[in-house]
């Protein structure tokens, strides 16, 4: 087997197994919501039988998305233990659940054959593996992966996984079928230490966009849950998406993908300002609104706007997630179409 | 430009009904619009504008990156291209309506950094406010009890101590019964904002006014070609606007051999370019000759000009000789590639010397694979090169002076004379070869350049051109020194915490002493209760107790 066989066999199991992730991490949704119905028909039981037992067991649900409704008051002379804030939502409710174990471990098996598959490619080529879109987005999918491998490790965002994961499966698998290429040498446009920088940074901003994506999805879903309920009684479900009780608040929710997308934002940045380097180097010019430049500059924009938007009395709240959404589509847009379809310098798609 | 993250615009309340406002005179008018105009809401509104007309730029070719693509879009939709056109479609970037905008976010970012670095400035010199009195109330607090026996003053002098270690401002508010210290970080979150968002003030001048000192020209040299850097000598030239001709040194640059690399060995890339030398002597003026190598990705750094190498190709050579045998042309013409083979397309153009003006329009096929026409190339390098010429004699319309495009032939006026529907073959020659031109005009040949030429192996039968830029930017330094103060003002603004911390010891009636720890953010501060445990943890490690000392257990 030479090593470009390995590197694709990888890719294919991880690929497989991250279907299977994704499936595991659905479950676990799915659970949540049964969960939710069923402490709410106990509940509603428990309102004619006067059954306290029963109000306890909606009580810890609900407390989960209290607690984090409001900002964390705590009551004059209980001393508290010093703990993160991020240990607060809903972990009770997940810590038991064997499908989203079940999901991380795939998710890390998945990881580590995805890694291989990417190193084996680049020992093969002889070179970093980002030099076309199938190496692109092989990287920037094992990025994503990796970002959220971190994230999950310091704050419990495994409720991400469906969305994350599922987005990694469509994407590996999509430009796994349609954007591969064999293994080839490096035009001599591309032979600079900068495409190791520009592109590895510019991949990894996409992977913190990509987390922050997911987290604006999820706010605005959870958002519309709360508007529509007037955020009183969290305990009442509302048709559809009753996991979403299970879930941080959308107040959290959007902090948490406001963290994750300044870091984006920050690497966007770089990349544009290293990529501007680079286009000196190869071009004569730092500047010259190539159609990539255009799309990294507009994304640029939308994010900035977004951080902006934080500070904006009316565009908190779910217009900030709709333009971190709306960032992220751009992201895909730059990715996808202006490599593939539109006219510029940067044809390095190897299509 | 964004608020310090503590900051939340609100909209100017709305008059009651029935009250009578006064009447805005022009300066009530002025500062109304500039209210406007440096409101946040505006400016997030610009900004989203701003992303949305940059699209357009990216749909439609534009005249400043992809001139040949904007002429082609005239062919393609002459009933749209003059519309779009009208509406600077083709320009957006340098569009009056795209200018505007920027200008106008620009303006309100400055209008929002000039009072706010004056409000940071007094923040600066500000001491940490006075102690609140129930610290309990604020969002990250801890309450310790201290029974080590220290005053309230001293422990609230470790813990100002403690603080300063950790770089806050402090200032001591004591009272009877108690003292506090109040305590405040962060200073730099604000800092690195106007930092930020100066910088980007400062690219946006440096380019537009520095933009105007620079040149860029472009030369085509053909291997053994030598170009002086005097404005006759560049092909185009595009001076900035306070360009001066007297300050191009005049040196000399001859490309003496461009180098090319083909992939031999991995078959799935298998004549595919992976190296361009050109290797160029370079003579300052006054100076001795030297030898330098420019190469895509390493550019030639020069007598205050960068050099690139940007695209290459074949110059095949060819002379067109009278029917007496005297030679009326003989020059070695850039052909243009037209992939990634090397198919090139090239115009010779001979105007004096034979019966008529005479104008050919060739192919160049480094590595010819067809049997019979029509020709293609198979390979980029030198393995069978064939040149083909359809002759063309009439008027070459250049007598009237109007300046011709060398890569072009104007056929109006002239004749076929092979290929196409003549019936008469095209010209088709290897090098060293010679033809007849059609109706006794002459002969014409293919030169062979090598060394030492052979029929057995065409390597060095034709010339190479590489096209070279040549550029000068005074600022592009200073637009990186801009970015790179934007990039470290992001970063301090996204990432330092400002917030506000007080310690506070209260002696007891029963002469106990008890500590509380509280902070505040100031914007966006995900660790804010972390850090006030860990002040609490370093200050006072014990926590208090949860049951009153020496109870006697049974």
């Amino acid at each position: 087997m030479t090593l470009v066989e390995i590197s694709n066999l990888c890719l294919w199991s991880a690929v497989a197994v991250y279907a299977l992730a994704f499936i595991a991490f659905t479950f676990d949704l799915a659970r949540r919501s049964a969960e939710v119905t069923a402490a709410i028909d106990a509940a509603e039981r428990a309102e004619l039988e006067r059954s306290a037992a029963a109000e306890e067991r909606v009580g810890a649900l609900a407390s989960a998305a209290a607690r984090t409704a409001a900002p964390i008051v705590t009551s004059d002379g209980v001393p508290r233990k010093t703990r993160r804030p991020s240990d607060e939502p809903e972990q009770q409710a997940s810590r038991k659940s064997p499908s989203l174990r079940v999901g991380v471990s795939l998710t890390v098996i998945a990881f580590l054959l995805h890694l291989v598959a990417d190193v084996t490619r680049g020992i093969a080529a002889g070179r970093v593996p980002w030099a076309n879109m199938y190496e692109f987005a092989m990287t920037g999918t094992l990025l994503i992966v990796a970002v959220f491998l971190v994230v999950i490790a310091r704050v419990d965002l495994r409720f991400l996984g469906s969305f994350v994961i599922g987005l990694v499966t469509v994407l590996l698998g999509l430009a796994t079928a349609n954007f591969y290429v064999e293994v080839v040498p490096l035009p001599p446009a591309l032979q600079s230490a900068w495409l190791v920088i520009h592109v590895f940074v510019a991949s990894l901003g996409t992977a913190f966009f990509a987390i922050g994506f997911a987290l604006s999805v999820v706010q605005l879903l959870q958002g519309r849950r709360e508007r529509r309920l007037g955020l009183v009684q969290p305990t009442q479900s509302s048709g559809r998406l009753r996991f979403l009780l299970t879930l941080p608040n959308a107040e959290r929710l959007e902090n948490l993908a406001y963290r994750v997308n300044i870091i984006g934002f920050i690497f966007w940045t770089f990349t544009l300002m290293a990529g501007a380097i680079w286009a000196e180097r190869a071009w004569g010019r730092y500047w010259g609104w190539d159609t990539k430049e255009v799309w990294t500059f507009i994304i640029w924009v939308i994010f900035a706007g977004y951080i902006h938007a934080r500070a904006t009395r009316g565009w908190r709240g779910s217009r900030a997630a709709t333009l971190a959404i709306i960032g992220f589509s751009a992201v895909m847009f730059n990715f996808v179409v202006v490599n593939v379809f539109f006219k510029g310098l940067h044809a390095y798609s190897g299509l | 430009m964004s608020r310090p993250s503590d900051h939340i615009d609100s909209a100017a309340p709305a008059p009651a009904d029935g009250i009578n406002q006064p009447k805005l005179g022009f300066v009530g008018w002025l500062r109304f619009f500039w209210r406007q105009l440096t409101s946040m809401r505006t400016a997030l509104f610009l900004l989203l504008l701003l992303a949305i007309a940059a699209v357009p730029g990216s749909l439609v070719p534009q005249r400043s990156s992809d001139p040949n693509g904007v002429t082609q879009y005239f062919t393609d939709n002459p009933d749209l291209a003059p519309i779009l056109d009208k509406v600077q479609a083709f320009d957006v970037y340098s569009s009056a309506w795209f200018s505007a905008i920027y200008l106008l976010l620009f303006i309100s970012l400055i209008g929002c950094v000039i009072p706010r670095t004056k409000h940071h400035w007094l923040a600066l010199r500000s001491r940490p406010p006075r102690t609140p009195a129930r610290l309990s109330r604020l969002s990250a607090f801890e309450r310790r009890s201290d029974d080590s026996g220290a005053t309230a003053t001293e422990l609230i002098d470790d813990a100002t101590k403690q603080l300063k270690r950790q770089g806050y401002r402090v200032e001591r508010y004591d009272a009877e019964g108690s003292a506090s210290v109040s305590a405040e970080r962060g200073f730099l979150r604000e800092t690195g904002n106007l930092v930020f968002h100066s910088a980007l003030v400062g690219i946006l001048v440096t380019v537009g006014f520095g933009g105007g000192f620079g040149f860029s020209g472009q030369r085509v040299l053909v291997e053994g070609q030598t170009f002086v850097n005097t404005l006759l000598d560049y092909d185009s030239f595009n001076p900035g606007r306070f360009f001066n001709e007297s300050e191009l040194a005049p040196y000399k640059l001859t490309l003496d051999e461009f180098g090319v690399t083909y992939e031999t060995e991995n078959l799935d890339a298998y004549g595919q370019a992976i190296d361009y030398r050109a290797k160029v002597t370079t003579t300052s003026p006054g100076g001795k000759p030297q030898d330098a190598t420019i190469k895509v990705n390493d550019p030639l750094r020069f007598e205050g000009t960068d050099v690139y190498l940007l695209g290459n190709g074949y110059a095949p050579t060819i002379t067109v000789r009278d029917p007496e045998g005297k030679v009326v042309f003989s020059d070695s013409i850039p052909f243009l590639p037209q992939d990634a083979q090397l198919t090139s397309l090239g115009i010779v153009k001979v105007p004096d010397g034979l019966a008529e003006q005479l104008g050919m329009i060739g192919f160049f096929y480094p590595t010819q694979a067809a049997s019979k026409p029509p020709f293609f190339s198979s390979y980029p390098d030198l393995a069978y090169p064939v040149l083909t010429l359809n002759v063309y004699s009439g008027d070459l319309g250049i007598n009237a002076g109007a300046p011709k495009s060398v890569y072009a032939l104007d056929v109006d006026d002239m004749k076929q004379l092979t290929g196409g529907d003549t019936g008469v073959e095209s010209i088709e020659l290897t090098p060293g070869q010679i033809t007849d031109l059609p109706n006794g005009l002459g002969t014409v040949s293919f030169d062979n350049v090598a060394a030492n030429p052979s029929t057995e192996n065409y390597a060095g039968s034709v010339k190479r051109f590489a096209s070279f830029d040549v550029h000068h930017d005074p600022t592009q330094l200073w637009v990186l020194a801009f970015a790179i103060l934007a990039l470290s003002g992001l970063i301090t603004s996204l990432f330092v915490a400002r917030r506000r911390v007080w310690v506070k010891a209260v002696t007891g009636s029963d002469g106990t002493v008890s500590l509380e720890y509280a902070g505040l953010a100031r914007g966006e501060d995900p660790g804010l209760e972390a850090a006030v445990a860990a002040i609490a943890e370093a200050h006072s490690p014990t926590p208090v107790p949860s049951e009153p000392e020496g109870r006697i257990t049974p």
